[in-house]
């Protein structure tokens, strides 16, 4: 049989049938060989003789191919990192990955047929609501791609609430945050302006309250904001109020363990990045973008919405509901292209927040914040070293150094320290020299003093 | 039913999982703002763990039996992958760390990358979007700002009416008009029709292949030259790659755009609804428009390209889903192209048997050797007063997952049955005859059909319910 080139007994592809099996089937289905199903394709358009790829691997092989790739990277969660920005290095409990190791949930699919997916959606709900609890909202989504994606759809979603196509965003925001906003609602005619910041690191309110316009449908809130430097929601959210668009609060999870919670402060939607809660680093992916709104406007939201309902004999169950907003359903009218989204990633979180719980979130927030502020009284005071926008943060703050990052941020890397994110390449008004500190529960008194070594030396070295 | 972990941890006491604080602080020193309580649960380890596996004894899953869902390729996800994957030297990495940290991963997109343009004729890929859609939305965003570029305005996209419901929504969000093109007696698109609707004013020619039917468009080639004369792009959905690898090269048919999903034809799993990857590959002519960064070897070394003044920008926060790569890239590295190509041998030969046993019983309206996948319909159980969804649910009670129902919508009661190559003979011949067995029961004993399933974990939901008056969160109930 062309086409068909196995030795019987071995195979590369996870095929299960055999040789005989093949010819059996053929036989039913009443061709004589693959090419009679092959037909329709017309032989001008097959591949003459074989791809060009690597020879096939056993799977002793395909290790070994992969713990020589391994080898060439030098992991941050191995090395005293302070690299955050979005993506930071928490610790994860062993239930997590336990949990996330089960078939029964990584190769499940999509819980169209609700009666044999409860545990999926049961486990959705429950993410739903611990987002709900964490940001004080009344609807979480089952998740979007990341926290990027999750703020570009939420300003779609504000913009076709209020059928208007103005947003307000602050300047500080990463260049590739702003790459993927101006992506995406680059073919909806929607005009992103961006609200400069201050010398303390914060939103120019002065700035906000001029652009804000009858025509503005959106107004960015990211609290802490990028820079770490918490921002004072309440006033930004009165001024939003007043104008009457709505208020888009982009915020990092682990920071709601303390500070005021979102709907607290009247916002309508709440987008953020849930890397924090659970997942591995990943070189950026996969991560979990998360969105909660009120209730009044579930039905202008994006993605999967999982309900508690009941079957025909009243058990309580669980179900994939307002289905009419989807795509598969309302196709070109629907709140969005989205369909897979980020599933493992939310049970991720669901199964972190319950195994650290109440008392272990808010101890990784508190930690996180107090080992901050520890590093910051360390080398504050340091020759050459200034912090901009002073101790107003939560776990992050901007450092300028004597030297330019770049040569900082290498000499500490040979000694196994991941010191910052580089901050002058998106914002020059910052200079050449400022870098972008993180610090999670991770990190020890020890880690904290030999930053501060390194600080030295480089400033003690001019 | 189980009680939700809120119900069973709202007072308890959780484990302790964070060391000591060796850097206390004074709590005032510390922005502490929150007075209100979280709503997590307090809960011990064990009990923990015991609440998981009780939600996972309650769901179906590949590593269980079949999973025929049409145009979702569930395919068995292979352990290896996910032993590789869970490597600290992939998933530690931050996306902010040193280019000459991470030369083991840029190596991996770069070959991931090189691979899937031979796999699919393109010239170049991107690894950014994170799933199915979000490729399509990247890949009408290159088409786009393509047009833009050469300064045509052209408003519409013409997507067959068998297409996947993202196809429209996603030529929609960038902002342009899908145009239905209806599919002919054939099920496929017929070039007259096309014709008909394509104008200089097109964009974009959307089409799946196979298509959604499972059918081959043996038009292909008058296809691609209508469009192509008219100026317009050829988008492949590439949803159904199961069925071509090694057999036909999209990009060398004249395939101007098209996505794959790793987490279907690669193999990667779906984890309930992700993460997955829907890499986009372009011919030369649309390489300047992928988002930035792709990654390029210089030497003995990998690094990140920052691209061309066109590029339509970004569309994920960093550089995908990095860790789906890893499990597809070592899919490819294990089966190669000889392999590759018996995946989508076998994934016809499977597709055509199991139509030839399912057609015994149920109406297939497109007869004739069929791809991947193929749609049946229960359209003839209607006069026993039986729909497709009672045969779906019915298929539950026999311990398999139901195909695709309802979809694609030209077909009356579609079942969309894809059973993909890793399944074997035995596996067929038994979902075959629980299909043949449903369909006597249809006639014989309709109410069995209308009641099930009885023996999940839960009976027939009450989806109506559920949408007039959605719970979403979970309150306590005093």
């Amino acid at each position: 049989m062309r086409g068909i080139r196995i030795k019987e007994g071995q195979q590369m592809s996870y095929i299960q049938n055999t040789n005989q099996d093949r010819k059996e089937m053929l036989k039913t289905i009443g061709v004589s060989s693959l090419d009679e199903l092959l037909e329709p394709v017309s032989s001008e358009f097959r591949v003459k003789g074989k791809l060009k790829l690597p020879e096939p691997m056993s799977e002793a092989e395909v290790v070994g191919r992969f713990e020589r790739l391994a080898a060439g990277n030098n992991p941050a969660s191995s090395m005293k990192s302070f690299l955050g920005g979005g993506i930071y290095d928490h610790i994860i409990p062993a239930t997590v990955r336990y949990v996330l190791s089960r078939s029964e949930f990584y190769t499940s699919y999509t819980p169209y047929q609700a009666e044999v997916s409860q545990g999926t959606l049961q486990s959705i709900y429950e993410y739903q609501s611990m987002i709900c609890g964490l940001t004080s909202m009344e609807v979480a989504n089952a998740s979007l791609y990341d926290g990027a994606t999750a703020l570009a759809e939420s300003i779609l979603m504000a913009c076709s609430i209020k059928r208007k196509n103005k947003a307000l965003v602050p300047a500080a925001i990463p260049k590739r945050m702003k790459d993927v906003l101006r992506t995406y609602v680059a073919g909806k005619n929607i005009i992103i302006e961006y609200i400069p910041f201050t010398e303390e690191g914060t939103l120019d309110v002065k700035e906000l309250k001029e652009k804000l316009d009858s025509e503005t449908a959106a107004v960015v809130l990211v609290q802490p904001n990028y820079f770490g430097v918490i921002e004072e929601a309440e006033e930004i959210s009165a001024i939003v109020r007043e104008s009457g668009a709505l208020l888009i609060s982009y915020v990092d999870p682990v920071s709601l363990a303390v500070l005021t919670p979102p709907g607290e402060y009247d916002s309508d939607i709440v987008v953020g990045e849930g890397q924090s809660l659970g997942l591995p680093q990943s070189f950026g992916g996969p991560l979990l973008g998360f969105i909660a709104t009120k209730r009044e406007f579930v039905r202008k939201s994006p993605g999967r919405l999982v309900s508690e309902t009941v079957d025909i004999i009243g058990n309580k169950s669980y179900v994939m509901t307002l289905q009419t907003r989807e795509q598969h359903i309302r196709r070109a009218n629907a709140t969005s292209n989205i369909c897979t989204n980020e599933g493992l990633c939310a049970l991720a979180a669901a199964v972190y927040l319950t195994t650290v719980g109440e008392d272990g979130f808010r101890e990784v927030a508190l930690q996180s914040a107090a080992k901050a502020r520890t590093l910051y009284n360390m080398i504050s005071g340091l020759p050459g070293c200034s912090i901009p926008f002073g101790d107003n943060f939560f776990q992050e703050f901007v450092l300028k150094l004597p030297v330019p990052a770049d040569e900082f941020l290498n000499e500490a890397r040979k000694r196994g320290v991941l010191a910052g994110i580089s901050l002058g390449e998106d914002f020059p008004g910052l200079g050449d020299s400022a870098v972008l500190v993180a610090v999670t529960e991770k990190r020890s008194r020890e880690d904290l003093q030999l930053y501060r070594d390194i600080v030295l030396r480089i400033g003690g070295g001019k | 039913m189980t009680g939700t972990i809120f119900d069973k941890g709202l007072h308890g006491r959780s484990g302790k999982y964070i060391p000591e604080n060796d850097c206390p602080v004074d709590e005032a020193l510390l922005p502490i703002q929150r007075k209100s309580s979280l709503g997590l649960p307090r809960i011990a380890e064990q009990g923990v763990i015991r609440h998981y596996m009780e939600l996972a004894s309650k769901n179906y899953h590949i590593d269980k039996g079949i999973y025929p869902l049409g145009s979702c390729t569930m395919k068995y996800n292979p352990v290896v992958n996910e032993e590789i994957a869970r490597d600290n030297s992939f998933c530690g990495l931050h996306p902010a760390q040193d280019e000459a940290d991470v030369q083991g991963a840029l190596e991996l997109i770069f070959n991931l990358q090189e691979a899937l343009c031979e796999i699919c004729g393109m010239d170049s890929f991107t690894l950014q979007p994170a799933a199915g859609a979000h490729g399509e939305l990247t890949g009408i965003m290159i088409a786009r700002d393509y047009f833009r570029e050469r300064g045509e305005d052209r408003k519409f996209v013409i997507v067959p009416d068998s297409a996947h419901g993202t196809n429209p929504a996603s030529v929609s969000t960038c902002g342009f008009t899908p145009v239905t093109l209806k599919s002919d007696e054939r099920g496929m698109i017929n070039p007259a029709d096309l014709k008909e609707i394509i104008s200089s004013e097109t964009a974009v020619l959307m089409l799946t292949l196979p298509n959604t039917l499972g059918l081959f468009e043996r038009d292909i080639g008058k296809i691609v030259k209508i469009a192509h004369d008219a100026g317009v792009l050829i988008y492949m959905d590439g949803a159904n790659m199961n069925a071509l690898m090694g057999i036909v090269q999209p990009g060398k048919i004249g395939i101007d755009i098209m996505h794959l999903n790793l987490h279907k034809t690669f193999s990667t799993p779906h984890g309930g609804g992700g993460p997955g990857s829907g890499p986009v590959g372009v011919r030369e002519h649309l390489s300047a428009f992928l988002p930035i960064p792709g990654v390029v070897k210089k030497m003995d070394n990998f690094e990140f390209s920052w691209g061309s003044e066109k590029s339509i920008g970004k569309v994920h926060s960093y550089f995908g889903n990095f860790n789906v790569f890893v499990k597809a890239y070592a899919y490819i590295c294990r089966l190669g192209a000889e392999g590759l190509r018996e995946v989508s041998e076998n994934a016809i030969i499977n597709a055509n048997y199991l139509m030839e046993l399912v057609g015994r019983f149920y109406d297939v309206k497109y007869p004739g050797p069929c791809m991947h996948e193929f749609v049946a319909s229960a359209v003839n159980l209607k006069e026993h007063g039986v729909s497709t969804l009672d045969v779906a649910k019915r298929l539950l009670d026999y311990g398999v997952h139901a195909p695709t129902v309802y979809f694609p919508l030209i077909v009356k009661e579609a079942l969309m049955i894809e059973p993909v190559e890793t399944e074997k003979k035995e596996t067929l011949d038994s979902f075959a005859e629980i299909m043949e067995k449903i369909s006597y029961e249809a006639a014989n004993n309709p109410d069995l059909l209308h009641e099930a399933p009885v023996s999940t974990p839960v009976r027939r939901l009450d989806e109506a319910y559920a949408a007039r008056n959605p719970d979403f969160r979970w309150h306590e109930r005093k």
